[in-house]
């Protein structure tokens, strides 16, 4: 058995520093000194005590442990991992924009509103939409948005029997857990034979308790829905509402727009579509697009435009309160932060550009199904839109699991692909390559990706060691759940004044 | 400026690879009368362009950093260490996504599991999540929480009126059409925390209140919690980070969730987000919180290292039966707070919570000395305070801003009764020749 390097032992915060150390000096306060509230103050604040340079060096020799998109391909699907232009960063830390306090009154806020107003303008462009709000904190809260506008439309009709949602069997956990936080029944919808929705199982639900159908298209599966315009009209011709999930948006820039469809309402994840970065796990930003019969139950405010501008003058923004607005979902005025990324996102690639992401992301992705097709099972065989699912599992080669295909890939130097997921897959390997890799990573990737399928056959155990390059191990999972530790030790120590 | 690496050489050896003669061959799927639509959008820039045209939209907010501001009620100007933009510019963490992958993501994970050990140590509790979109959203998290702990089976939320009126309005979007009834809103600004004890019955599952509270008022809620247990229900506290740098925190008072806006700590302005949600509990409880949890474990090597535990509790296992819907946190601003707190430590937060404590107090105690003006409220308070002014805020605000003074928030606008109310507030970052300043103003400028 191979001697396996062990990594450099991590210390944790509260490892480091020593009593009396600390990172930054504050000024004295330049005021008289008041009393402090008696009762009320704390006696111990136990908080670590580092200088300044263990403090940095720690969070940076951690931030190499991780890989990122800065230093690999990042095929991680429904993600959209490409990548995020510097030049965003700087935007986001414009002065104007990083000091501007979300209260101050509209009018000396009128660059902050111009950058959501024309924001909202291209979504509403780019999706087909009538009317966008910028609210939402991240995708799921879009979608959040999307179903309490749904039912907020209902109930103002005086239908408020509809009660139920109806989700593909393939479709992101995140949808049928926001259908039932808005209190709706859940149906879910079984895929055919070529990855489709089932349509007669679909029009089959399709009656006066339906409420919404949460549509994804192109689909988890990385396919057009096939049947997308008989699904809507189905839905619509019973009264129901179509929900667009938006995190496929990539596949659709310049290509299709979800409200030409008959979408009624989608979320856009600015993260994925857009490059604001994903920041390890947010900040996200997931606007909704809607129809315009859902326009008054946006939530708000939004920018709208008070006086329209002239020759000379720009037009003067000013927030406004969609009329029967389903209300607010976070204080203030959503991301913005990352409002400003992809604004300048869509300002660099215009038109042309986002048709090019679209038609290079979906390339990619066929590119690579047809060069892994043969040594890995494609389940539904056709050309595929900006990801391609296979099936990390071979008859003759039972003890090798998709897990151990993800952890090889380590070893080449590859995040994994999304694994175990669309569920309807089994063994499921989801990549999507985005439309910034070169056809020399992919080239590199396929050779990794065929490499390990024959070792799947000829070396299993490699595979299920993996991985072996990186420096750390499988984690046992199973302890973590079992003897949970969240947090450090954190030392409790008696106050001397007691 | 395209982020398209292909030479048209690459893409004939691809098109050809996968056997169609354009690209265009390949949205055959997509129905012929909506394919390939004409967007109108301006005409693409270059970096360079596009750079320029954003600093020429960035000057035309007058941001409050070229002005004296006193603008608090939720969002805070404080001074944020160089060591936290650097650490938050690295590409390891910006351009990482959840930490699936453990091997290959000890750095995000590591700084997660430190992020929840330092709002441990804040807040007096035992568990926090990995953190959470915002404030508002993490309190509406607590009410769900609270309803999931009792099953379903107490369908009354108190909500404190000392409570960030948007955090409420949130609170109410997340739950107006289920079935918990909301309480407590309409009580007397005056009455304090006494006041929610009366209201609280065996149908209570959560009681809410701010510390320091909308208002920038302190109440000890020790009593508050024992009368919430007496009766079954539980206590939420929505706090603000800094003023646990110099205050006892909730979890000394007996609170059985401690939500709160962790942008004081590192985090910028920028016209109100990203910002941060902190959401912690008692370990009893842990399977009931939203969001994504990082625990220690051991590798396969006997390493010790960090996973993402406890994900039965989520969308992606239980979809229609998860605890929350919430997929992302806010990772990135769960870092800027990591980095923040590290290098302050125990006696740089300490220093910068009594810096905004002594200099709100010499405020406070210098305009409650000009002709016209006064406190509104006798209680202990923090870093915010309301001043009664002898003409409407708003209008008053007017007049301040003309001489370089972005003033407190006109409470006019939330509160009917309170039109001449101001709340202002004072950090480390005022300087006592602002605040001199912002008195002497005042007093011209309310009689003019």
């Amino acid at each position: 058995m191979l001697e396996l390097p062990k990594a450099q032992p991590t210390e944790l915060i509260y490892d480091l520093g020593a009593p009396g150390r600390t990172g930054v000096q504050m000024p004295a306060p330049d005021v008289p000194l008041a009393d402090l509230p008696s009762g009320l103050v704390r006696d111990n604040l136990p908080l670590p005590e580092l200088s300044e340079l263990e403090a940095l060096r720690h969070l940076t020799r951690l931030s190499q442990l991780n890989h990122s998109i800065l230093t690999g391909f990042y095929p991680l699907g429904s993600c959209t991992m490409k990548y995020n232009p510097i030049v965003n960063e700087e935007a986001a830390r414009l002065g104007g924009f990083i000091h501007a306090h979300p209260l101050q009154p509209a009018e000396m806020m009128q660059g902050s509103l111009a950058i959501m107003y024309h924001l909202q303008e291209w979504l509403k462009e780019i999706g087909g939409f009538a009317a966008v709000s910028l609210q939402p904190a991240a995708g799921a809260q879009g979608e959040l948005a999307g179903v309490l506008m749904i039912k907020a439309y209902h109930a103002s009709r005086g239908q408020s029997q509809r009660n139920k949602v109806l989700i593909p069997d393939s479709a992101h956990g995140t949808n049928p857990a926001t259908s039932a936080m808005s209190g709706y029944r859940v149906v879910e919808i079984p895929s055919d034979a070529r990855g489709n929705l089932d349509l007669e199982a679909l029009k089959a639900e399709c009656d006066d308790t339906l409420a919404a159908f949460m549509l994804t298209n192109p689909n988890t599966l990385g396919l057009f829905e096939e049947g997308v315009q008989e699904a809507i009209e189905a839905v619509h011709a019973a009264g129901g509402l179509v929900y667009g999930d938006g995190a496929n948006m990539n596949a659709l820039l310049g290509i299709a727009r979800p409200g030409d469809l008959g979408i009624d309402v989608l979320h856009y994840n600015l993260h994925k579509t857009f490059t604001t970065p994903h920041g390890g796990g947010g900040p996200g930003s997931g606007p909704v697009g809607v129809a315009a019969h859902l326009a008054d139950f946006l939530p708000g405010p939004i920018v709208g435009i008070e006086e329209e501008g002239s020759e000379e003058m720009g037009p003067v923004y000013g927030w406004h309160q969609p009329p029967k607005s389903i209300g607010r979902l976070k204080a203030f005025h959503g991301q913005f932060g990352m409002h400003v990324r992809a604004f300048t996102y869509i300002l660099m690639q215009g038109a042309e550009g986002l048709r090019s992401v679209a038609e290079h992301a979906v390339l990619n992705a066929n590119y690579l199904r047809v060069k892994l097709q043969g040594a890995y099972k494609v389940p539904y065989d056709r050309v595929c839109m900006h990801e391609v699912v296979l099936e990390g599992r071979w008859a003759d080669a039972p003890d090798v699991h998709a897990l151990d295909i993800a952890k090889r890939l380590m070893d080449f130097g590859f995040h994994p692909p999304t694994n175990y997921f669309p569920l309807i897959v089994r063994e499921a390997l989801m990549i999507e390559p985005t439309e910034t890799e070169s056809k020399e990573v992919l080239d590199a990737f396929i050779e990794a990706m065929l490499t390990i399928a024959k070792e799947a056959h000829s070396t299993p155990e490699v595979l299920q060691q993996a991985p072996h390059t990186t420096k750390y191990g499988r984690m046992d999972e199973v302890k973590a759940a079992r003897q949970l530790v969240l947090c450090c030790e954190i030392p409790r120590e008696v106050s001397s004044e007691q | 400026m395209t982020f398209v690496p292909h030479t048209e050489r690459d893409r004939q050896q691809m098109l050809e690879a996968i056997g169609v003669k354009t690209i265009a061959d390949l949205f055959e799927a997509v129905p012929q009368k909506f394919r390939f639509p004409k967007l109108n959008l301006p005409a693409p820039l270059t970096e360079m362009e596009a750079l320029g045209e954003l600093k020429g939209i960035a000057e035309a907010n007058e941001s409050a950093d070229d002005l004296v501001s006193f603008l608090g009620a939720g969002a805070y100007h404080h001074y944020i260490p160089a060591g936290v933009d650097s650490i938050l510019r690295r590409g390891e963490y910006y351009t990482a996504y959840t930490p699936y992958q453990p091997e290959i993501s000890q750095g995000t994970l590591q700084a997660i599991f430190e992020y929840q050990s330092l709002i441990v140590a804040l807040t007096g509790m035992e568990v926090s999540n990995a953190s959470h979109y915002d404030g508002a959203t993490a309190l509406a998290e607590a009410v769900n929480m609270s309803h999931a702990i009792h099953r379903g089976a107490r369908n009354k939320i108190i909500l404190s009126p000392g409570i960030h009126p948007q955090y409420r309005a949130v609170v109410h979007t997340y739950e107006d059409g289920g079935d918990l009834q909301l309480i407590g809103e309409d009580l007397d600004l005056s009455a304090g925390p006494d006041a929610l004890i009366e209201l609280i019955d065996e149908h209570t599952a959560l009681v809410c209140v701010a510390y320091p509270d909308f208002f920038g008022r302190v109440y000890d809620y020790t009593k508050l919690a024992e009368a919430a247990h007496a009766k079954g229900a539980l206590l939420a506290v929505s706090v603000n980070p800094t003023a646990l740098g110099l205050l006892k925190p909730p979890g000394e008072m007996g609170a059985d969730i401690v939500t709160g806006e962790g942008q004081p700590l590192g985090i910028p302005l920028s016209f109100g987000g990203p910002y941060l949600g902190i959401l912690t509990t008692r370990n009893q409880y842990v399977r009931q919180i939203a969001g994504r949890l990082v625990g220690e474990t051991v590798d396969s090597r006997g390493q010790r290292g960090f996973v993402l535990t406890l994900s039965t509790r989520e969308q992606h296992i239980k979809r229609e039966k998860a605890s929350s819907n919430i997929c992302t946190n806010q990772g990135l601003m769960m870092l800027a707070a990591t980095t923040y707190m590290s290098l302050l430590g125990k006696s740089g937060l300490r220093q910068v919570a009594e810096s905004c404590y002594h200099k709100a107090h010499y405020a406070a105690t210098e305009i409650a000395k000009l002709k016209g003006f006064g406190l509104k409220f006798k209680d202990a308070f923090f870093h915010e305070f309301v001043v009664e002014c002898p003409i409407p805020a708003a209008e008053l605000n007017l007049r301040l801003l003309e001489l370089g003074i972005v003033g407190g928030y006109a409470l006019g606008a939330e509160y009917p009764g309170m039109q001449n109310c101001m709340l202002l507030t004072v950090t480390e970052l005022n300087s006592k020749e602002e605040i001199d300043y912002l008195v002497e103003t005042l007093a011209e400028v309310a009689h003019a």
